[in-house]
């Protein structure tokens, strides 16, 4: 059938493509154009189409299983893409440059003096009770002084269609592949629109990866070898390991193919014998680099990459510690942030947050459970979430326990009504929630994806945009408007 | 090049061989006992020893009949050998290096799998079998030549030559040993109309017919064929021409004195005797002799390239400058 735009409803929600009034927003204009031509069963076809695409060009995530194997799924995929005007994304690409500066200042100096806590911005106990502080980090100084070399940070779009940033995610932030291959997928399905109008690229990632890294390689005048350090191929990301090593032409190592001497220096073991190493863009968590260091159980890392690291004679990116600004605590934090290190104001708003350690707040949280979504500090991926408006009341009340005991351990936010998009649905389109997650380059210089990453929840009405429950994503187009 | 990810290629040039062999080793088997009579048939036993697998197939089966043989040589999970699990141990393989094998070795790959997977039970049937191995057979050869076709020749191509052509050696040998076990008595005897029926599938079980035909012009002959199997220079899948291919793809490994030294070794053993001359039981010794040689090669290349070998003691002063060899201490051992 048809689509008819003044029929399609978003459900109060802002609409990405389509206001209200049924008109296309203007950087969407072409884009509803074109869909609305589409004949009777060409929509589904494109869809369909776009997803045999996808299996044949192996784009993949892991689905762990019961059995304790793992399955290799194709990547849930939308053919109609989310439109930003690039007056907007400007202003975005400035907040998020604004933010990772400012975080890596932040990082550096809670490593070293801590004056954001002697100066009173930050208070002590909330660094004290930091779960990914890692002592062992303490007075290193990376190169250029750069720790969260990739961040990807969650934005998100309310009802008066203000953006936001939801959380930073400075550890091992994944989903930039998906990105590159929506691009690839998106251009064999719409070849026309790419023709009429001017929808910036952003295939260049993968170089600027590999300058951002060969940037902190600690022996500048040689050509840096640059590996990508990988959990494994039972890792849900592994495809996006492998295709970013593939991309930048580095080698992808798990930890068994490294090795680190006595005099602190990492080799990699090839069949030539053992080769120097660089820069290592790790994919494992900080607590399993080294089990020297860390958790000594740990399979995926390397005896002796800290003693490396912290002789500098390696980089590592991101470098390990620099989660401690993940933390949602201090995320609260980081509009002060922002203003003491830079002293600017912040350019993109955080989504309020309340501070369950601060005690007029904490009773906010807890009268108003029902309305509130409540967060660990130090998880990632939605795990021990409560969104109050969806919970029981027996949820409600072993969460209202928790916080009272382990205050720092949560935080609240107002639920947000995240954008739509359209979205396919057999033969039809319908509104589907979206979040954006752009990428952060940082070294010599700073650098965002044009875009990013926009995840669609498929189920009708759901703000989970989570691949592994029911999440897809879509391609994330910046229009040039005239 | 990574240790791991030549491990991986070299192994998967063995899985997919052994996927291959497998199915041309059914397939001539289940032709031959259509053309022999019955009682004089040798069954479906031999199959299991040629593989040498009769411990884990008696572990889940209790006799040889057909179905049995022919379900675990195609679609047992447990069968280490099995099409399914060679392939599968293929594509895992292939799946930790994406950023090395060709995009479009990779779909073969992994068509291949779903097909074998998911037609299995046709495999198994008595009137599926022939196209199902068929399909292995051409889908085998299909990424074998989707790999000489867009891959990079170079070290990666090489570890994946020397595994397909150990493989390849290896299931010759085996298959001489143990078909020649099972015939008729040594040559002179008596001619038996159905020796030679025999002694053809043997060669077709390796393909290897029209070339003989083409080779030796004569008459399919004990002594010709072993010959033929055993020392050929020009036939793919005789063991000399397996050792001379991976000979050259080893010598452009950095590092490769101690495997071409076993290499070397193994090649001397193959030609220097006359297999025709050989009494049963003698070829017998003979052939289990070149199979050691063939684990011994392997060995020597897991030792000098692969990940599990022993990291020598590094002298820290040397580490700045050149990095010192892994493996150096075999290689001069």
């Amino acid at each position: 059938m048809t689509i008819s735009w003044t029929a399609y409803d978003s459900g109060g929600a802002y609409d990405e493509l389509i206001r209200s009034s049924g008109r296309p927003r203007p950087a969407a204009r072409q884009l509803a154009r074109h869909l609305r031509s589409l004949g009777d069963r060409e929509l589904e076809s494109l869809q369909t189409a776009a997803e045999l695409a996808i299996k044949e060009m192996g784009i993949t995530f892991t689905v762990y299983t019961d059995e304790g194997g793992s399955i290799d799924r194709a990547w849930p995929f939308d053919i109609v893409p989310r439109v930003i005007p690039t007056t907007e994304w400007s202003r975005i690409e400035a907040g998020l440059k604004q933010r990772v500066e400012a975080l890596n200042l932040f990082i550096g100096d809670i490593y070293h003096e801590q004056r954001v806590v002697s100066d009173g911005v930050l208070p002590r106990e909330v660094l004290a009770k930091s779960k990914n502080f890692r002592r062992q980090c303490v007075g290193v100084r990376p190169p250029l002084g750069v720790w969260a070399h990739i961040c990807g940070s969650d934005l998100v779009r309310d009802l008066d269609g203000t953006v936001y940033v939801l959380e930073d995610n400075l550890r091992v932030p994944s989903g930039v592949s998906y990105m590159l291959e929506n691009r690839l997928v998106t251009k064999r399905v719409f070849p026309e629109l790419f023709e009429d109008n001017v929808i910036l690229p952003v295939d260049d990632y993968p170089s600027q990866l590999f300058d951002t890294l060969a940037g902190v390689s600690p022996r500048p005048a040689e050509h840096p070898e640059v590996v990508v350090l990988t959990p494994g191929i039972y890792n849900s990301a592994y495809f996006e390991h492998s295709y970013l090593a593939q991309q930048m032409g580095c080698e992808l190592v798990e930890g068994r193919d490294l090795v680190v001497s006595d005099d602190d220096v990492v080799y990699m073991r090839t069949i030539g014998g053992l080769a120097r190493v660089d820069v290592i863009y790790r994919r494992i968590d900080d607590l399993f680099l080294d089990p020297e260091v860390f958790r000594e159980d740990s399979a995926l890392g390397v005896p002796g990459l800290m003693r490396a690291w912290t002789a500098g004679n390696v980089a590592l990116a991101n470098a390990p510690g620099a989660g401690v600004a993940d933390d949602k605590v201090i995320y609260a934090f980081v509009p002060e942030i922002i203003r003491y290190y830079l002293d600017q104001d912040p350019i993109l708003p955080n989504v309020p947050t309340y501070l369950c350690t601060d005690s007029g707040q904490r009773e906010h949280v807890l009268k108003n459970l029902d309305k509130l979504v409540v967060k660990p500090a130090n998880e990632s991926g939605g795990y021990g979430m409560l969104v109050g408006p969806a919970s029981t009341r027996r949820q409600r009340a072993e969460m209202a326990r928790r916080i009272r005991l382990e205050p720092r351990e949560y935080i609240a936010q107002p639920l947000i009504h995240l954008s739509t998009v359209p979205t396919v649905v057999r033969d039809h389109l319908e509104a589907r929630h979206v979040d954006l997650r752009p990428f952060v380059l940082s070294s010599e210089k700073l650098q965002v994806t044009t875009g990013g990453l926009t995840r669609v929840a498929l189920r009708k009405g759901s703000f989970v945009v989570n691949s592994s429950q029911g999440g897809g994503s879509k391609d994330t187009w910046v229009v040039e408007t005239s | 090049m990574l240790s791991r990810v030549a491990e991986n290629l070299y192994w998967l040039g063995r899985y997919i061989e052994r996927a291959e062999n497998t199915a041309r080793l059914v397939n001539v088997n289940g032709h031959l006992l259509l053309d022999l009579p019955k009682g004089t048939a040798t069954g479906w036993q031999p199959l299991i020893t040629i593989t040498g697998s009769e411990e884990t197939f008696l572990a889940q089966f209790d006799n040889f009949d057909e179905r049995s043989v022919v379900r675990f040589l195609v679609a047992e999970p447990r069968n280490p050998g099995s099409i399914n699990t060679s392939l599968t141990a293929a594509r895992e393989n292939a799946r930790t290096m994406r950023d090395f094998i060709p995009r479009e070795a990779w779909e073969r790959i992994n068509e291949l799998v779903l097909f074998a997977r998911e037609q299995s039970a046709s495999g198994v049937s008595k009137r599926g079998r022939h196209a199902y191995l068929s399909h292995i057979i051409t889908g085998s050869q299909t990424i074998a030549g989707v790999l000489a076709g867009v891959m990079n020749s170079g070290p990666g191509y090489n570890f994946l030559l020397i595994g397909r052509n150990l493989e390849r050696a290896d299931m010759t040998t085996r298959i001489i040993d143990v078909r020649s076990a099972s015939l008729i008595p040594d040559e002179p005897s008596t001619l038996r109309p159905f020796e030679t029926i025999q002694w053809m599938s043997v060669l077709k079980s390796l393909t290897a017919y029209q070339m003989y035909r083409i080779t030796m012009q004569s008459r399919v002959r004990r002594a010709d064929v072993l010959t033929f199997l055993l020392q050929d220079n020009d036939f793919p899948r005789s063991v000399y021409h397996c050792i001379q291919d991976a000979e050259r793809a080893m010598g452009e490994l950095p590092r490769n004195e101690a495997p071409l030294r076993t290499l070397g070794r193994l090649a001397r053993l193959v030609s220097g005797v006359e297999p025709g001359k050989l009494s049963q039981a003698a070829l017998h010794e003979h052939l289990d002799q070149l199979q050691v040689e063939l684990g011994q090669v392997h060995e020597s290349v897991a030792r000098t390239y692969f990940l599990a070998q022993p990291m020598p003691a590094v002298e820290p002063a040397s580490l700045d400058d050149s990095p010192p060899l892994l493996g150096e201490a075999e290689a001069t051992a």
